[in-house]
């Protein structure tokens, strides 16, 4: 928290669909807006991590992470969204270029590789449900559906709002408010990287290891 | 079809519950014949149900809260009626079955659905205008807010009339409230509607966070700000923080509800003690989301009345921040007997009683702000020393039950009862009523009665001691909290006692109520035509009364902690610029409160397993969010002529105010 | 202001008169029976004591100054813009502060002191009881005797007594008011709980949790008797005919209130540890859905009761 000034007399920029009341830079408000939601959404993980935490012993005489973790499937996963999140990015400098077909392009690829996240991720949960290992199984399994339940459910949002913003490039084209959305997604697409990192280090292979 | 919802949900055979809705229903249909029969339904529509204004949001918010306050409070009276009778073999009028649903929702309403929405219209009608704003960061976010709570608010009303509430408490402690135990929709009800407004809350701390760091206006560095702003910046912090873990906690129980998973069952690996943990690293910092702010409050209240600098404007600061920053490290002592090892308890008591120092200093920054001052007894001065002498009293009694041994024997009891009430009446509701006096000349451009006012004060006052006196000593009488009936004969006289002290605070609100009525009907003559009826020192009373919807014309500067105290001192307060701008403010918006009645009917399908509904309704909240998500014409201007002709027509009778 | 305080006063004095009239008798916490309850007696009178240091003076302030200072007295000192005082802000700091550290000093010594996991006395110079809670309704079982009973404890004055508390039910909470300190009773949770009755009486127990419908009926008589009351007590429950078995206890832990006391003349040997185990979060489990409930289905009769482990609750 600094004290820093954002405010402008009135009349100072504004008018166009950037500026707010008050003329405050609502783009930066915005942004500064949308960190502190991604951090309460944070908390929601920290809760989830903490649980599993506390119950991943919790077999209740039913598998244990040895018996089901597939590490090098995983690891695709993971390359998967990391590359996703990758391809974000070089939409990400195409849109500071202005240059709509590769911005396009990126939110294609990240798009498709995220799907092939979401997909992979859902047939291990439904082979693990298969084999009598579903989230009413144990203490330790529904603390595992749910935290990567969660963070599967975000990347679903984070796919559903790819689509919407190429929907709104096509309509719109680049403009003002479209970029700082496109901005705002890019933070929570990379963020929902983040969570997974720690997914894959607690969950994955410290259940495998230990 | 229709879920688990059929006819048998209806309860026609308990009178009681049956006249309690046919009460509300009538009450509701009332309001909605007399909006018909005045034409008012364009009106509502376009002024107040799509308004993303912050002063009438914030009105609508404090509706919600006293609407939800008589709720709450009529469980209260039936609750001392049932224990003030049940004794030995009289069963009283209330079954275990609806004695248990009664105070499972005095609890959760009092704290979620009128301490909660009270405090959100409280900072939303002032905060902005405190800091020299024209309005919130995310105006839109903060009207999804809004309906977001009365969509929660609605489904608690809901359970009255077709199934029922919880009968585990407000707390929801599992494995009581897990399926295996509580197969009935009343857990669904209360996990359904504080999932719903916990979201608008959340997004409610987000909006004023951002709007408190980044919209001050210039020359309010953060040392300048007004106390209640800070208050409400710790607060908004505080939800950040904590509504999160409430959210999960929830989660984790609704999916051992819905999906027979196993996180807080007795059975299969499931670890109920973690429920309790997560709900207190959420529940205890919210007793401080609802107390900070009213410290605030107190803070203005108590400069203002007494013409003087508040004393001691830093240490109030930290100290506000100690207790924010504490307020994480107590959850712990709401469970001394849960078998932890004497080292941990050890840690959360001494945490708990560091925090009373911290607020024994806020005492006394108050206490000295009175001193070599000119203090006005006005009604919300009055609640403001009625909370410093009755407060201390539950301070003493909170430091008490955070020593261990004593808790052991105290806890559960009525004496915790007893505490807390000590704490959240005369703390947190004092001074949202205080602040309720205080700022309503702003929020609607005349006064209260104050004859009325200080006759709610003292039934209030009167009333809460004689409430809440004989459960201090029913505690040490060892009678234990929620029961629905008793054999200890000893028992019935102070419960009878506490009984009549309820009904003494009936006749309180009763008061409030008069008050309200008089005051509308003398509109005219309680007039604020000055914006400034109480010689103010912060920003808000630099705006009209009620002001206009861009607050200030021109963004003030600001030079000091009393900027508008300074301002007028400087003679500046009142003065017309040489040429006004244009001002751009946001449109008004539908999206808010469709999507607080799609929430409503998604809540609704969920509790009762209608699960095409709760489909088509989650994909009616994506749909309206996308929408709104894409729009993109989402501000109007107010030409300079415009402002020029609303600031001139206020002006001329406020510089006539002032040279009074 | 004066009527605020007057008003205050009054309520208090009223009730102090009522507690008068009522008997001490009455404040069971004030009338403790044993050393456990006597000493958090003692604490919460030094603690009160210690605190009215700080509570009197700002109530005095608080109608003090405001009618000192009212707007109508214009002989009143008015200083608009004195608002700060290093030396009145060091004292209204440290004052709270001194006490805190005090009452915190007290705290870390009596919590350890009071500790309810602490025994009274060596191993076997204490009767150990083994406490089940259930909907709704105590079991307790002396191991030492081979004995059970349900809702009806009796132990002998003056012998230091050890309860195991768990719960096969929901939380609820053991608690003999003049008797001192209360743990809460967990479903695979093994809590420890030392009292002790210095003087033969009987005395209220109850859950002090909610714990449901039947909750407002979890009350029992707690008798403190004499050795030889004790010995006869026992012969009395030795002649039951019923015998608490894994079969009779699925019966017992059936929602309901008991009647009366309930006596079980030989017990299982490690049924407690059995109701321990059922919920054992490790291993395979059996099928603890308590009966009656229409609770969801699922892992019903998977076999027998697995582990014989119940984790302690204690450090969690």
């Amino acid at each position: 928290m600094t004290t820093a000034q954002t405010a402008h007399l009135p009349g100072a920029p504004g008018h166009e669909a950037h500026g707010g009341p008050g003329g405050h830079d609502m783009g930066e408000i915005q942004a500064f807006g949308f960190w502190i939601y991604l951090m309460s959404d944070l908390i929601v993980f920290s809760a989830l991590f903490a649980t599993y935490v506390v119950m991943a012993h919790n077999y209740a005489g039913g598998p244990t992470p040895k018996d089901l973790f597939e590490l090098p499937a995983v690891l695709v996963e993971t390359m998967l969204l990391l590359t996703s999140s990758a391809a974000y990015g070089l939409a990400m400098v195409a849109m500071h270029k202005g240059d709509l077909r590769s911005v396009r392009l990126g939110l294609v690829a990240a798009f498709a590789l995220g799907l092939g996240f979401l997909v992979m991720e859902l047939a291990e949960f439904q082979h693990f449900i298969g084999i009598g290992a579903g989230p009413d199984r144990s203490g330790f399994l529904s603390a595992f559906f749910t935290l990567v339940g969660t963070h599967g459910l975000h990347v679903t949002f984070g796919l559903l709002w790819i689509v919407v913003m190429l929907a709104q490039l096509s309509s719109k084209g680049l403009t003002a408010p479209v970029k700082g959305r496109l901005t705002r997604l890019g933070m929570f697409w990379h963020f929902l990287d983040i969570v997974w990192i720690g997914v894959f280090t607690v969950v994955y292979l410290l259940g495998v290891v230990q | 079809m229709f879920g688990k919802l059929t006819l048998a949900a209806v309860p026609y055979h308990d009178p009681i519950v049956m006249g309690a809705v046919v009460g509300s229903l009538l009450g509701a249909l009332a309001v909605l014949g007399l909006i018909t029969y005045l034409k008012k339904w364009p009106y509502l529509w376009c002024e107040w149900l799509t308004s993303v204004d912050h002063k009438k949001i914030g009105i609508m918010y404090i509706i919600l809260s006293l609407i939800m306050l008589l709720r709450g409070f009529s469980d209260a009276i039936m609750m001392r009626a049932q224990q003030a009778m049940a004794v030995g073999a009289s069963p009283g009028f209330l079954p275990p079955d609806h004695f248990n649903q009664v105070f499972s929702a005095h609890g959760t309403i009092m704290i979620l659905f009128m301490a909660m929405p009270f405090l959100s219209g409280l900072m939303n009608i002032v905060v902005p205008q405190q800091i020299g704003a024209r309005d919130v960061a995310f105006p839109f976010l903060n009207a999804v807010s809004l309906w977001l709570s009365v969509a929660g608010a609605l489904l608690v009303m809901v359970s009255l009339g077709v199934g029922e509430f919880s009968k585990a408490g407000w707390s929801g402690y599992t494995p009581l409230t897990e399926l295996a135990y509580s197969p009935d929709t009343g857990v669904d009800y209360w996990l359904w509607s504080i999932q719903i407004s916990g979201v608008g809350t959340l997004l409610t701390g987000i909006n004023f966070l951002v709007t408190i760091i980044k919209m001050r206006a210039p020359g309010m560095t953060l040392m300048r700000m007004p106390l209640f702003t800070w208050t409400a910046l710790l607060t908004n912090i505080l939800i950040i923080f904590a509504f999160p873990m409430l959210t999960a906690a929830l989660l984790m129980l609704s999916l051992d509800r819905y999906l027979g998973m196993h996180f807080f069952t007795n059975d299969l690996g499931g670890n109920t003690m973690m429920y309790i943990n997560l709900f207190w690293t959420w529940g205890h910092p919210e007793v401080y989301i609802v107390i900070l702010p009213a410290f605030g409050i107190y803070s203005e209240v108590v400069a203002t009345f007494s013409r003087k600098r508040i004393f001691g404007y830093t240490s109030l600061v930290y100290a506000t921040a100690v207790i924010m920053f504490l307020s994480f490290a107590v959850w712990a002592h709401h469970f001394f007997t849960m078998g932890t090892s004497a080292n941990v308890n050890i840690f959360f008591g001494i945490s708990t009683m560091v925090i009373a120092i911290p607020t024994g200093v806020k005492v006394f920054n108050w206490l000295f702000t009175m001193y070599k001052g000119r203090v006005r007894m006005t009604t919300p001065m009055l609640w403001t020393i009625g909370f410093l002498t009755t407060f201390v009293l539950g301070g003493l009694t909170g430091v008490l039950m955070s020593i261990p041994p004593a808790d052991y024997v105290l806890h559960n009891s009525l004496f915790l009862i007893a505490h807390f009430h000590n704490m959240l009446i005369p703390g947190t509701l004092f001074g949202f009523l205080a602040g309720f006096a205080y700022w309503f000349p702003k929020a609607t451009g005349f006064k209260l009665d104050e004859t009325w006012g200080k006759r709610s004060f003292w039934c209030w006052l009167i009333g809460f001691y004689m409430s809440f006196v004989p459960l201090y000593v029913l505690g040490f009488m060892g009678m234990p909290r929620r029961m629905q009936h008793y054999d200890n004969p000893a028992w019935q006289l102070p419960l009878i006692i506490a009984a009549v002290g309820t009904l003494i605070i009936a006749a309180g609100i009763g008061c409030m109520l008069m008050q309200l009525f008089v005051s509308f009907m003398n509109r005219k003559a309680n007039a604020d035509t000055t914006g400034d009826p109480w010689d103010g020192r912060t920003l808000e009373w630099a705006t009209a009364s009620p002001p206009a919807v861009y607050n200030f014309a021109v963004i003030p500067e600001v030079r000091d902690i009393d900027a508008f105290w300074d301002m007028k001192e400087r003679g500046v307060a009142y003065e017309r610029p040489e040429r006004y701008e244009d001002i751009v403010m946001p449109k008004n918006s539908w999206h808010g409160f469709v999507l607080g009645v799609v929430a409503f009917v998604f809540g609704f399908a969920v509790i009762w397993h209608i699960w095409w509904l709760a489909a088509v309704t989650t994909l009616g909240m994506i749909a309206v969010v996308t929408a709104r998500g894409c729009a993109d014409d989402l501000f109007m201007v107010i030409p300079a002529k415009e402002v020029a002709r609303i600031e001139d027509a206020r002006v001329r009778p406020a510089l006539h105010g002032a040279a009074r | 202001m004066k009527r605020n305080t007057a008003s205050a006063f009054a309520a208090v004095l009223g009730l102090c008169a009522l507690a008068a009239l009522s008997g001490c008798s009455e404040l069971a916490l004030l009338d403790p029976k044993g050393p456990i309850g006597e000493a958090e007696r003692r604490l919460i009178f030094i603690a009160f004591g210690l605190m009215l240091i700080v509570v009197i003076p700002v109530i005095v302030m608080a109608v003090w100054f405001p009618h000192k200072y009212r707007e109508s007295n214009t002989e009143a000192e008015y200083a608009p813009k004195w608002s700060h005082s290093g030396r009145i802000e060091l004292v209204m700091w440290l004052i709270p502060m001194v006490i805190v550290i005090l009452l915190s000093t007290l705290l870390w010594i009596e919590t350890h002191r009071l500790d309810p996991y602490k025994p009274l006395a060596a191993p076997d110079k204490q009767l150990p009881v083994e406490v089940v809670s259930l909907d709704w309704k105590w079991l307790f079982i002396y191991p030492q005797q081979g004995v059970a009973v349900v809702n009806e404890l009796v132990f002998p004055a003056g012998m230091p007594l050890a309860f195991d508390i768990t719960s096969d039910t929901v939380m609820t909470s053991f608690f003999i008011p003049r008797l001192g300190s209360q743990i809460y009773a967990m479903g695979g949770m093994r809590t420890k709980l030392h009292l002790l009755a210095d003087t033969e009486g009987e005395y209220v127990g109850q859950n002090q949790q909610f714990s449901g419908a039947g909750y407002p009926d979890m009350f029992f008589p707690a008798r403190a008797v004499s050795q030889a009351g004790f010995d006869a007590w026992l012969q009395k429950v030795k002649a039951s005919p019923d015998k608490l078995d894994m079969a009779r206890f699925d019966e017992l832990r059936k929602p309901g209130l008991a009647a009366g006391p309930v006596y079980f003349s030989k017990v299982e040997p490690g049924i407690f540890e059995a109701i321990l185990g059922k919920y054992d979060p490790m291993t395979k489990q059996g099928s603890p859905q308590p009966a009656g409930h229409s609770g969801h289905g699922g892992y019903g009769g998977q076999g027998g009761h697995g582990g014989q482990t119940g984790h302690q609750g204690h450090g969690q």
